[in-house]
């Protein structure tokens, strides 16, 4: 010890610094991760998860480019070449009506299967993402909003238990067939249909989302760093855009994926039941609707389509599993 | 508890209310006119007789009114009615004769009262439709059941696949693909359901089971599917729990463990998912009926649509939104019954 008490503080700060250098690490550890990394190599894990992604990037891929590898028109008549097998049906039964030019078969008007299956795929996929971007906006909307400002939240709660009573099926047919016409005669028979079955898909199944980000909103809007935005004078609007959209991305992307599948399985079955696309516009619930009838001489009228569907929604299905896995803090870390 | 169920109840009332009002809102803007078939030689003052006669000249709010009153009123008395005069339950009473021939819910299709036909067709539905989801719980449950207790095991695995497929698969896919299997090229089972069949005799009761097998399999499968990722998230999420141990260390046997501390605390989300699911049960029916020709309600809302027969469209709807808020009411009620720690204050 030194007489002078500034002696004392320059040791002591000569201490302190020693020490601070001790604690202090020379270099990170590793290098920062970002969130997406880890969240990519989660993902990567899950084998369903990679299987499911690939299998709707590659239909999505196919139906897109599909109808400039495969020029032929799905709608064109060719009643020489009707009710045709489809090209493997020739290795166990070679009297069967074969060919290169349809190597899916053709049906009983002659329209090629495979050109067909392509701008099913279109159709379905299309109204599939629509309704689910749709129902999503709705959903987060009525979440973000419900959630943050505390006088809207009763209402727009029972308005949700309201649309969850509703029966769906049965409103979805209503809707179809009593709207059919107008829209018709306003955006043309295809046009109208789609925007219906968007509408209308979109419409009743925003519910599960809005619950599911109404409570993650509540949780987060107490956090520490959204009391900091507010108290620096940040607008409410702001605040949802910077600080909770970002925060609720998570089940947001998981309902998405949920979204994508009973969307393409409602426009399916609306289909299926004679109430979708007009007669001539192929979709692949159209397409097993119509094969139905005859599905005894030939089953594959039913199965190519059918199986187009079941593996769309079986990879979104995965798809999501992988995603809510992946996007889960808690399961990622091991 | 009580005071909770008396409230929702009082609740479910205007839900009720306003859903029947939207739903017949939605159906004022139908374009189709029921007036469409008949022949053009009838004369317009004749045709606009005929319009008032089916209650179409009235504003729609005193038509809504009236749609009420004849469901909500009318219906009901001759329910008791039939209560008091024919059914082996309450015949004994003396007959009420509440019903003096006020105007019914007519349908437009067949001119006869909608509850008539609905009842018809009823018991063809709660055969298929309730036989699939007794049978599905029951295959749903021990699937759940053993896959959360030996998770990640090669059983586990395949029915978490298996449910991935009951997920992804549409009934109308399923059903067709039964039909060419089983009955075009095994010829197991009939394609379509026969359902003025009587079971009389043991004969007819095997032809009964196998017309029922595959639309109660479609059915199943989609329960199936639901219930078992329930049952199974449910369990293991007890199966961790410190009771558990305490159970194993107290030298329970194993399946007095998992059967009697585990299941039944794993049973309590189950019970209520189940409940919940009825309704949507009936609302999915309407593909599989469709696919194997079943004539039950679904199939009636179907025929009935297509035909423009508006008050049959309107009732059945309101019937499915009816079972919705009732099962949802059961499911509240059923969690708070169960679980005693649950309280609705």
């Amino acid at each position: 010890m030194t007489d002078s008490p500034q002696d004392d503080v320059i040791l002591a700060e000569a201490e302190n610094a020693a020490a601070l250098g001790a604690l202090r690490d020379k270099v990170p550890s590793a290098p920062p991760r970002s969130k997406w990394r880890d969240v990519w190599e989660q993902f990567r894990k899950h084998k369903g998860a990679m299987i499911g992604a690939f299998f709707l990037i590659f239909i999505t891929l196919g139906v897109l480019a599909g109808p400039w590898l495969w020029t032929l028109d799905p709608q064109k008549l060719d009643i020489r070449a009707k009710d045709m097998r489809p090209i493997y049906t020739a290795i166990w039964d070679s009297a069967a009506k074969t060919g290169w030019a349809h190597p899916l078969g053709t049906d009983q008007l002659g329209r090629d299967n495979l050109a067909q299956l392509i701008a099913g795929g279109r159709a379905s996929m299309a109204v599939g993402w629509a309704a689910m971007v749709l129902s999503l906006v709705i959903g987060t909307g009525v979440g973000v909003i419900s959630g943050f400002f505390k006088k809207l939240d009763g209402p727009l709660m029972r308005l949700t238990d309201l649309f969850l009573s509703l029966p769906i099926l049965p409103l979805l047919l209503v809707a179809v067939t009593l709207f059919r016409q107008p829209l018709r005669a306003n955006f043309g028979p295809e046009g109208g249909m789609f925007i219906l079955i968007v509408t209308v898909v979109g419409i009743t199944s925003w519910m599960p989302t809005a619950r599911i980000v109404r409570g993650d909103v509540l949780a987060i809007k107490e956090r520490e760093f959204v009391l900091a935005a507010r108290s620096i004078g940040t607008q409410p609007f702001k605040i949802i855009t910077r600080h909770l959209l970002p925060n609720v991305l998570s089940p947001i992307m998981v309902s998405a994926t949920l979204g994508l599948a009973t969307a393409i399985i409602t426009e399916s079955a609306l289909s299926f039941l004679g109430v979708g696309f007009p007669s001539d516009f192929p979709t692949w619930g159209k397409m097993l609707a119509d094969a139905v009838a005859r599905m005894e001489d030939f089953p594959e009228r039913v199965m190519l389509p059918g199986i187009a569907i079941s593996l769309t929604v079986l990879g979104v299905n995965y798809l999501g599993d992988g995603l809510r896995d992946a996007l889960d803090p808690r399961i990622r870390g091991r | 508890m009580l005071t909770f169920a008396v409230r929702r109840l009082v609740l479910s009332i205007p839900t009720l209310l306003f859903i029947s009002f939207v739903i017949f809102m939605l159906l004022q803007l139908a374009p189709g006119d029921p007036m469409a078939q008949v022949p053009l030689t009838v004369p317009p003052d004749v045709k606009e007789k005929m319009r008032q006669a089916l209650g179409l000249g009235e504003p729609p709010l005193v038509q809504y009114w009236k749609w009420l009153v004849q469901v909500f009123w009318i219906e009901p008395k001759i329910f008791i009615d039939w209560l008091t005069r024919d059914s082996w339950l309450l015949g004994w009473l003396p007959d009420t004769h509440l019903y003096n021939g006020e105007l019914r819910v007519i349908s437009w299709q067949t001119r006869s009262p909608v509850m008539d036909i609905v009842l018809q067709r009823i018991p063809q539905t709660l055969w298929v439709v309730g036989m699939s989801y007794v049978v599905g719980v029951l295959i749903a449950l021990p699937i759940g059941i053993y896959s959360a207790y030996r998770q990640y095991s090669v059983f586990d695995q395949a029915g978490t696949f298996i449910t991935m497929i009951g997920f992804s698969i549409p009934p109308f896919f399923t059903g067709p693909l039964l039909i060419v299997v089983f009955s075009v090229y095994l010829g197991w089972f009939p394609s379509i359901y026969d359902t003025t069949h009587v079971v009389r005799d043991w004969a007819s009761f095997k032809f009964q089971l196998s017309q029922m097998i595959m639309p109660v399999m479609v059915l199943a499968l989609q329960t199936t599917a639901q219930l078992s990722r329930y049952m199974r998230a449910s369990m293991l999420d007890n199966l961790n729990q410190d009771y558990v141990r305490t159970a194993r260390a107290k030298g329970l046997s194993e399946a007095v463990v998992v059967m009697v501390h585990v299941l039944r605390n794993s049973m309590i989300p189950v019970v209520t998912v189940i409940a919940l699911g009825v309704p949507a049960i009936f609302g999915g029916a309407i593909i599989t009926e469709n696919v194997f020709k079943v004539n039950g309600i679904g199939q009636l809302l179907i025929t009935a649509l297509f035909a423009n027969d508006l008050p049959m469209v309107m009732t059945l709807t309101f019937i499915f939104a009816f079972l919705i808020v009732l099962f949802n009411l059961i499911a509240d009620i059923l969690y708070g019954l169960l679980d005693p720690r649950i309280r609705y204050d």
